[in-house]
């Protein structure tokens, strides 16, 4: 989950997110790199007292300052463009799970096999347990086996939200009337947060997410207790 | 008990990729996968023949399908209002 005072990513639970990340350190480092440099050049132009008044042009200068950003800009793009083919890539899932986003709940269904259907409300800031996260808690959490493809179809039954878990790397907009896949591998059992990504009432803000990721033998235990509670 | 979640493990399955909706929106597949089980349990009973190869695109759309959505379609099947042509 998120940290006060965090700078970066939460920890990767997916392969996809691990990729993203390094990624981003690979881009920021270069942002860094780029403009510590041009901060240099630009501290060095005006702290001199020198003066030039008789260079007009300079072919080599020229080229090098245009080559170079080019071979910059390539190399941002190439682990980029890796990325985007990776998330796109045929996974034959393991479960699918329906994420239906209601004013202001989510409510997952299991139907692969039986009907396990539930809510997910935020349990409120005063129901809270002493170590509960405030506004990130839900009384139902989704449950999923850990190191296999879930398949998430989200849509919604009224208006626009979005399910995001950003540990897992997922984010997928609820469209009513509209089906939308994404995927996950979840690489690593532990309980991960959301909250819904697009604004969508009152509300918008304590309808969060909450995806628990536990070995087979744990997710098979946990659907026999909600088929018997059903 | 283990031989029993061996037998789970492998026939635990669920929809499969399906090249004809290969991208995020899975609208059409549900919707296909509805009717198409619809249409051949019409044809097959029509027939006077067992509805079990049908199966195959229920267990489809049950996968795939928000219930509030099969609920609807249901309803409006048995209304003879659904807009689909089964």
């Amino acid at each position: 989950m998120a940290h006060p005072s965090q700078l970066g990513f939460q920890d990767a639970a997916s392969p996809v997110m691990e990729e993203l990340l390094h990624f981003h350190d690979h881009a920021l480092m270069i942002v860094f790199l780029i403009s510590t440099l041009v901060l240099y050049i630009i501290v060095a132009m005006v702290s001199t007292k020198l003066t030039n008044m008789y260079i007009l042009d300079s072919q080599e200068i020229e080229i090098i300052w245009t080559v170079l950003p080019a071979i910059i800009l390539i190399l941002i793009a190439l682990p980029s463009l890796r990325i985007l083919y990776l998330m796109d890539e045929i996974n034959n899932p393991h479960l699918s799970v329906k994420a239906i986003g209601h004013q202001w709940y989510w409510s997952y269904e299991y139907t692969d096999y039986q009907e396990i259907a539930f809510d997910s409300y935020m349990i409120p800031t005063q129901d809270l347990a002493p170590g509960q996260f405030r506004l990130l808690e839900v009384d139902h959490r989704m449950v999923v086996p850990t190191e296999a493809p879930v398949r998430v179809l989200v849509t919604a039954e009224d208006v626009l939200h979005s399910w995001a878990v950003p540990a897992l790397g997922v984010k997928m907009d609820a469209v009513p009337g509209r089906l939308n896949q994404t995927a996950f591998i979840a690489s690593r059992p532990g309980v991960f947060y959301g909250q819904c990504s697009e604004i969508c009432g009152a509300n918008h803000s304590f309808m969060p997410i909450v995806v628990e990721a536990v070995p087979l033998m744990y997710f098979q235990d946990w659907s026999t207790l909600m088929l018997e509670d059903a | 008990m283990s031989n029993n979640f061996e037998d789970k493990i492998r026939s635990y399955s669920t929809a499969p990729f399906d090249a004809r909706f290969p991208n995020t929106n899975q609208t059409r597949n549900c919707f296909q996968n509805y009717l198409d089980f619809h249409r051949c349990s019409k044809a097959l009973s029509a027939k006077n023949q067992d509805t079990a190869p049908c199966e195959w695109f229920q267990k489809v759309y049950k996968s795939l399908c928000p219930n509030s959505w099969v609920t609807k379609w249901d309803e409006q099947v048995d209304n003879g209002n659904f807009a689909g042509r089964i």
